[in-house]
């Protein structure tokens, strides 16, 4: 920097503590929040320290669920979840670099046409036109299926564009010593192509599954059975179905739970999913 | 650009477009399409009788109070939440990039929101605002606060603000610390030589050579707004208290509902998918090129 004085350093790390303090706040309060009885949450007057019913309270919620309605247990919402946000990931990032190869290795009748077609579904996210395609998930009979979960989410050209753009800064050399070498389609995207692809798959994986794991509203419209709910949305059911009763601490301990996932991509994988999310917005 | 050798198979690019031009056909184009066809059509409430309408739909949503009043939440909305995570995540940004020791660390406890769905942090919000149990109402109402968001619809609406500030602030921090280090240094340096102070450089040079990245996030943030804080205002809200805080996209998913105005519920779509497609053009088009760089 131009100039350094230790008083504009100590603003910023005044700034940024705060920041991070505020940032931490609420999920502080939820930790706490799960680690206290119904009692003391629901009292109003929760102390700023662990409680001692912490084992207690994410045994329940994970294995047994709450006792006032009949729900399921976090554990199975768990795996639900994971199936889909791992088969959001995988099936995005297996339909687009196919099509991407396509797009770019190949010259056909309606390239750019198959290509605008892939390109427009970017601008309209699944919120503007869900009742529509509910219907269509109700009419191939995948309500309350992975299928169902899954497939409707991963149309989208992010993936598609991303893997585009890669494989233009792919050097032509390697494909002319490819095909040199006797290397058709398949050979060249299996054994060239394909390991190079390796980190972009990486990144666009580490997007996909926080997008697959925090999906709200078309879980929400297609499980109309409690085994098949995604834990996001189970979260919200503990809160509505009792309102006042609500169990709390039980609420709380999911809600920690439903974060664990993603936030721990996103602090391990940082390198990643930066590199991730810069690529498929911009 | 295009590739100069490229390889001459007939059939294997169409084998290989399959899956996803089936995929988006089915679960975009159709009920893309189906959604501008419901839009002519008015439903009993049963689904069973449809009819033919033509443009009434959009009439009467034009001719309702209800859907200026959802028109007018998403300004506020929109304003509110763009302006407070853009600015603060800038502030966060500028200081990050002050070349500091513990830089690292900082950005890493700031970007993890992210991660955090929208729906999850609607619930720690409300928690912490809860007017019976809220850790935060209490201090609220002993300063003569009559906090309630269940009954108030500004209190709800500022609560909703919070969440999706709070959610949206470690996107914005990523992409403008970013642009701040793209930002060559002899440029600043060529400021502080002429004798210009920190903040005078910050406005003159930083900002305006930011303003690609100010653009981008500003479209970003609007598409933000209107659908991925869908779970932060089902969550804390659900839309209420009386409609106080549903916005479009709200009140096509609360119109739609268990069958209810399916005809209206997709109008609203449709004005939805052009807004949308309007915004997309305008960044394309015009911001690319009117930016400085």
């Amino acid at each position: 920097m131009v100039e350094h004085r230790p008083l504009s350093d100590f603003i910023a790390y005044a700034i940024l503590t705060l920041g991070v303090l505020i940032v931490a706040f609420p999920v502080y309060l939820a930790l706490i929040a799960s680690t206290h009885d119904a009692a003391t949450v629901v009292g109003g007057h929760m102390p700023a320290t662990p409680g001692s019913q912490t084992l207690e309270n994410y045994y329940r919620a994970i294995f047994v669920g709450g006792s006032r309605t009949s729900r399921e247990p976090v554990a199975n919402m768990l795996i639900n979840s994971f199936i889909s946000a791992i088969g959001i990931a995988v099936g995005k990032i297996f339909i687009s670099i196919l099509s991407a190869y396509a797009v770019v290795y190949f010259r056909f009748p309606f390239r750019k046409t198959a290509f605008w077609i892939i390109f427009i579904t970017l601008m309209l996210p699944v919120e503007v036109r869900i009742y529509p395609t509910y219907k269509v998930v109700a009419d191939l009979k995948m309500l309350d299926t992975y299928a169902g979960l899954i497939l409707p989410l991963i149309a989208s050209a992010t993936g598609t564009l991303l893997f585009r753009q890669f494989f233009m800064t792919v050097p032509d050399e390697l494909l002319e010593a490819s095909r040199i070498d006797g290397a058709g389609p398949f050979r060249f995207f299996w054994d060239t192509l394909l390991p190079l692809s390796v980190t972009t798959m990486a990144a666009l994986f580490v997007i996909q599954f926080i997008y697959g794991w925090n999906q709200y509203l078309w879980p929400l419209l297609i499980t109309t059975q409690d085994s098949m709910q995604t834990i996001v949305i189970g979260i919200k059911k503990m809160l509505v179905a009792t309102d006042e009763l609500a169990e709390w601490q039980l609420a709380m301990a999911t809600a920690v739970l439903a974060m664990v996932p993603p936030v721990a991509v996103v602090i391990f994988m940082q390198r990643l999913f930066v590199r991730g999310l810069v690529q498929t917005e911009k | 650009m295009e590739k100069s050798t490229v390889f001459n198979n007939k059939l294997l690019p169409y084998c290989l477009l399959f899956p996803q031009l089936v995929i988006t056909i089915v679960f975009f184009y159709w009920p893309a399409s189906q959604a501008v066809w419901q839009s002519f059509l008015r439903e009993d409430a049963f689904g069973l009788v449809s009819e033919f309408v033509g443009l009434e739909n959009y009439q009467t949503l034009f001719l309702s109070p209800a859907y200026y009043a959802a028109m007018l939440t998403t300004v506020v909305f929109s304003i509110s939440v763009g302006a407070l995570s853009l600015s603060i995540a800038l502030l966060f940004a500028t200081q990050a990039d002050k070349n500091l020791k513990a830089a690292g660390p900082y950005k890493t406890f700031l970007i993890w929101p992210y991660a955090v769905a929208p729906a999850v942090a609607g619930v720690l919000w409300f928690f912490m605002f809860q007017p019976s149990l809220g850790m935060l109402s209490r201090p609220l109402r002993g300063m003569g606060i009559d906090w309630n968001p269940l009954l108030n619809g500004t209190h709800a609406m500022i609560l909703v603000v919070m969440a999706s500030v709070w959610k949206q602030i470690s996107y914005n921090f990523l992409f403008f610390l970013a642009g701040l280090q793209a930002i060559p240094k002899s440029v600043i340096e060529a400021g502080a030589i002429d004798g210009a102070g920190p903040m005078r450089r910050f406005w003159t040079i930083v900002f305006p050579l930011l303003s690609p990245t100010t653009f981008f996030l500003l479209v970003v943030n609007i598409v933000y707004v209107f659908f991925d804080t869908f779970g932060i205002i089902d969550a804390v809200t659900g839309g209420g208290p009386a409609g106080a805080t549903t916005t479009m996209v709200y009140k096509v998913f609360a119109d739609g509902r268990l069958g209810g105005d399916l005809g209206g519920s997709a109008a609203q779509s449709v004005i939805l998918m052009v807004i949308v497609i309007a915004l997309t053009a305008i960044q394309f088009r015009y911001v690319e090129r009117k930016v400085q760089y």
